[in-house]
């Protein structure tokens, strides 16, 4: 079991139909396996397709008591690259916090080096969209990003998402979306180990 | 189909079949004396109320029918009021009121909660004036019509807000004067084309039983609430009951009211089953609308000092509303 | 058995556990879950004995719950906002009337402006009407106290309105205990309606009463609800031991014993209070909460208590009397002291979140003696300022937001859209 030494609070960013909402209902649902306290909900505007979403999780060793919006969140997960250009997509996240991007791309391409370096913030990204069309045929990554979550986030095991991914999907979608989750979460190990090999050199 | 008794015997004047002439079995309800009196003496109605007189023949007739198995469900207005002044209850069976707007809602939940505890032998009967139907009852008549639930809904009809001082309601017809449709001016009364058909808006839901009756001809009505609480799903019952305040007729007059509303052609008389027309009531003895509207002072205003019509393009137009019913519902039977 | 669910879910299956009889509700944001998840439970067949009722209102909604109950069935409605205020008739007459519904109220604000977000202006609408009135801290509380208000409807014979912060609690996913099917049957016996339409014994319920004995009909309603302050609790203790959780009455205080300051407060706010109170214990203040749970009837004596020795109390109030100021705080006066003195800190309007930081800062001002009796937490001076100008001014007002702007009023707010 993994633990979680004081409360870590994530948000999510995306657009109406990538299932934000749900991401955060994952995760939170991911936590309470691991035997944590977690509390997700969406921040609540117009929902159509398309808009931008955002949802939100704490994850706590203690019970959480509030139930007011994250406003400083120690992870940012973004749905969808195309929200990047919002300058307030960051309002909030603490100094070394870590975001996690659903792209391709690597974090160098995405031109944040500034806002990386002056926040020390430590980026990581995935194609979630891409594994999910390959897995489960459809383009919604949210179960699909929360493999890397895990991998990056020391909080959260594969299993328990593994879990929680099997609870919240009918069997068909669940089984697709847990090995897409799985090859995510191999991806961004891999990408860590990569990147802490480069650093002690 | 109704089974219409041929008329043998007739009172002077009335027209009426009288009781003590016919077999015991077919007699009606009110006859009985061991008849529930669901609406007993003792409440506060005004002299010659038909909507009083309405009440306790449906009731009476829907407890034979139920074998006493019935509870009802009264939106505000004359009925509840005069019924049930605190801390007395004309009321002899098992009696709510609610609102002026929700008694077909209530009604719903009552029928509802019977069936789930297994209770569906206890029948509901839901009922309003005009008002409380046509007008500020008429979302929630809606919705229990649409949801088909087992509720009777009878409205008793005297076309105008009584209780309040008789104002006008779209069951008010034309021309006739209420307090906010007063008999003055270029139009005096209330306007012509306006108003709700509601036997017809009724039938437009597809329900299994409406049926329309005055308070003129007792087998009739007593008929066709037994009628109704054969079927189950909903149902409508619209029964005309003159009010002598209201209309300005003679307390005494009031049933001879009802028959020459329907005698005239106004108010047709007929049943109809899932949208159709299934029987109609014929009119007896045809009379031009003129002798129906002069017994009622809220018409007092198109007839002069010595009686003549004051106001004849009026008189005109109330006939050919007469007319056309006469010939949309065949009222005159196979007669021409 | 504890679960990782969304309050709405948690409350629809308490409330299945709870046996209704007849279910009926017309949809409304936020409360559509609750209804949601309770009427697929009736069509799978995971709810028996129940029907569940789509009508065209929420008045239509009220008034079968009504029918149902008075012919003794068990009955449960939902709904928040426009909805409570379309039924608000028969809401009092069900008061009145002293039918046990049970009914969710997922509080959301009230227009105009429309707004589909949470404040607590729907329940304190209704705070009139006869019903006994619980505010939720959290979706375990909103869980548990469904379940309650059933046992206290019917021992009471009074309506109860569960109130719970719409999407801020219903749309939350979080850890909850919900008691299973025999933990709820142990705890709550089948109906006994004191009051019934029933063939075999004719009553009329509904009379017509008039000045000669109105107001001892009244009188009696009264009495009947500072009654239920005895029976809430008792019901309260008697929960917590069936289902081994910590007692929650009337009141729930927390560190308010020795407190110098009191913040008072309803429903999901109460634990970012609980955050602040312990951050601002730890730095030597002495600052305590008491959250209200039973709201009508009022728990006048029990605040009392709670309030204690305090000096200031703080009340952070959800809903807005216009031209008058809180709503909750003025009812929270009442119990209070003389020399005690009251602030109202109006908050969270229209579903405007209420950060710890906010909160803390209104605390730290009131410490210091710089809290003014009443205040608009986070309020954008600068949005206002054009308006409160003109009506100095001119002294007349700009058209409202809602009624259409004036030229410069267009120009400005379509200028604060596009940044």
């Amino acid at each position: 079991m993994l633990s979680v030494p004081q409360q870590l609070q994530v948000r999510f960013h995306g657009r109406g139909g990538q299932g934000v909402v749900t991401g955060a209902e994952l995760l939170a649902m991911a936590s309470f396996r691991e035997g944590h306290y977690a509390q997700a909900f969406p921040a609540f505007g117009s929902e159509r397709a398309g808009a931008p979403v955002t949802a939100f999780c704490r994850i706590a060793p203690r019970p959480i008591r509030t139930h007011s919006p994250i406003v400083e969140p120690d992870v940012l997960i973004i749905q969808d690259v195309t929200l990047l250009h919002d300058l307030n997509l960051f309002a909030g996240l603490v100094h070394r916090g870590s975001v996690l991007i659903n792209t391709p791309r690597s974090p160098d391409e995405l031109g944040l080096q500034e806002r990386i370096e002056a926040s020390e913030l430590r980026v990581v990204t995935v194609g979630a969209t891409e594994l999910a069309l390959a897995h489960v045929g459809r383009p919604v990554p949210n179960a699909v990003l929360l493999g890397g979550f895990a991998a990056m986030e020391p909080v959260v095991s594969l299993d328990a998402l593994l879990y929680a991914i099997a609870e919240k999907f009918p069997p068909v979608l669940a089984k697709t979306n847990c090995a897409a989750a799985v090859e995510a979460f191999r991806f961004v190990t891999a990408q860590s180990k990569e990147h802490c090999d480069a650093a002690a050199d | 189909m109704t089974e219409r008794r041929p008329a043998r015997f007739y009172q002077v004047g009335s027209f009426a079949a009288g009781n003590r002439l016919v077999s015991l079995a077919e007699r009606t309800v009110q006859a009985d004396p061991s008849r529930t009196n669901s609406i007993t003496s003792g409440h506060r109605a005004c002299q010659g109320c038909g909507e009083a007189l309405g009440a306790r023949c449906v009731l009476d007739a829907a407890m034979r029918a139920t074998d006493g198995n019935l509870i009802v469900v009264n939106a505000t207005g004359c009925l509840e009021v005069f019924s049930t002044p605190y801390p007395e209850s004309s009321w002899r069976i098992p009696w709510m009121h609610s609102l002026f707007a929700n008694a077909a809602s209530v009604a719903s939940g009552v029928a509802t909660a019977l069936e789930v505890q297994g209770r569906e032998q206890i029948r509901v009967i839901a009922q309003a004036g005009d008002g409380g139907t046509v007008d500020i009852g008429f979302g929630a008549l809606s919705g229990m019509f649409e949801r088909d639930d087992d509720v009777l809904f009878v409205c008793y009809d005297n076309q105008a807000y009584m209780n309040t001082g008789v104002q006008r309601s779209a069951a008010t017809p034309p021309a006739a004067r209420t307090a906010t449709t007063e008999a003055i001016g270029l139009h005096p009364g209330n306007p012509f084309g306006q108003g709700k058909d509601m036997p017809r808006l009724a039938m437009a839901h597809g329900l299994g039983y409406v049926a329309t009756a005055t308070v003129a001809d007792l087998h009739d009505l007593e008929d066709k609430v037994i009628r109704a609480m054969g079927f189950r799903g909903a149902r409508y019952l619209h029964v005309l009951v003159p009010c002598p305040l209201g209309w300005a007729t003679e307390p005494s007059a009031t049933i001879e009211v009802a028959r020459r509303a329907k005698e005239c052609g106004l108010f047709p008389v007929f049943e109809a089953e899932r949208g159709r027309v299934t029987s109609v009531s014929w009119i007896r003895h045809l009379i031009p609308v003129e002798e129906y509207l002069r017994l009622q002072g809220r018409y007092g205003h198109l007839f002069d000092a010595d009686g003549r019509a004051a106001q004849p393009e009026v008189l005109e137009r109330l006939q050919a509303l007469a007319d056309a019913n006469i010939a949309a519902y065949g009222l005159l039977g196979d007669r021409p | 058995m504890l679960r990782q669910i969304e309050g709405s879910r948690a409350v629809a299956e308490a409330v299945a556990a709870c046996r209704p009889g007849v279910v009926c509700a017309y949809p409304i944001t936020p409360q559509t879950h609750i209804v949601e998840a309770i009427g697929a439970m009736t069509k799978s067949g995971q709810l028996t004995g129940c029907r569940f009722v789509n009508v065209e209102s929420e008045f239509a909604a009220i008034s079968v719950a009504m029918g149902a109950s008075a012919v003794g069935t068990r009955a449960y409605t939902a709904t928040a906002s426009q909805g409570l205020l379309f039924m608000l008739e028969a809401v009092y007459n069900a008061g009145g009337l002293g039918l046990p519904i049970v009914m969710t109220v997922a509080n959301r604000a009230i227009g105009a402006p429309i707004n589909i977000w949470n404040d607590h202006s729907d329940a304190m609408a209704a705070r009139d009407a006869g019903w006994i009135q619980l505010f939720a801290e959290n979706n375990q509380q909103a869980t548990d106290l469904h379940i309650q208000a059933f046992r206290l409807a019917e021992e009471v014979s009074l309506p109860v309105m569960v109130c719970m912060d719409g999407f801020v609690l219903t749309h939350a996913v979080e850890r909850v205990d919900v008691p299973s099917q025999d933990e709820v049957d142990t705890f709550l016996p089948p109906f006994t309606p004191r009051q019934v339409l029933d063939p075999h014994l004719p009553t009329s319920i509904g009379a017509l009463v008039g000045p000669e004995a109105f107001e001892e009909v009244r009188y009696l309603a009264h009495a009947r609800h500072l009654h239920a302050l005895n029976t809430i609790e008792r019901i309260g203790v008697e929960y917590a031991e069936v289902m081994h959780r910590p007692f929650c009455g009337l009141v729930s205080p927390y560190h308010s014993e020795d407190a110098e300051l009191v913040v008072v407060a309803l429903g999901s706010v109460l634990g970012a209070v609980k955050d602040v109170v312990d951050e601002l214990r730890s730095g030597g203040a002495k600052v305590g909460v008491v959250g209200i749970t039973a709201f009508r009837p009022f728990p006048l004596e029990a605040l009392h208590r709670a309030v204690g020795n305090a000096s200031q109390v703080v009340v952070i109030d959800r809903a807005l009397s216009a031209g008058f100021g809180g709503i909750l705080s003025s009812d929270v006066a009442m119990a209070l002291d003389r020399r005690t003195s009251i602030a109202t800190v109006i908050a969270g309007l229209g579903g405007r979140a209420i950060t710890e930081h906010s909160i803390e800062s209104v605390l730290r001002d009131a410490l210091v003696g710089r809290l003014e009796p009443l205040r608009f937490l986070d309020l954008d001076h600068a949005k206002v300022q054009q308006e409160l100008a003109h009506l100095e001014n001119e002294g007349c007002s700009l058209p409202t937001p809602d009624t259409g702007l004036g030229a410069t009023g267009l120009t400005k707010l379509v200028g604060r859209v596009g940044t």
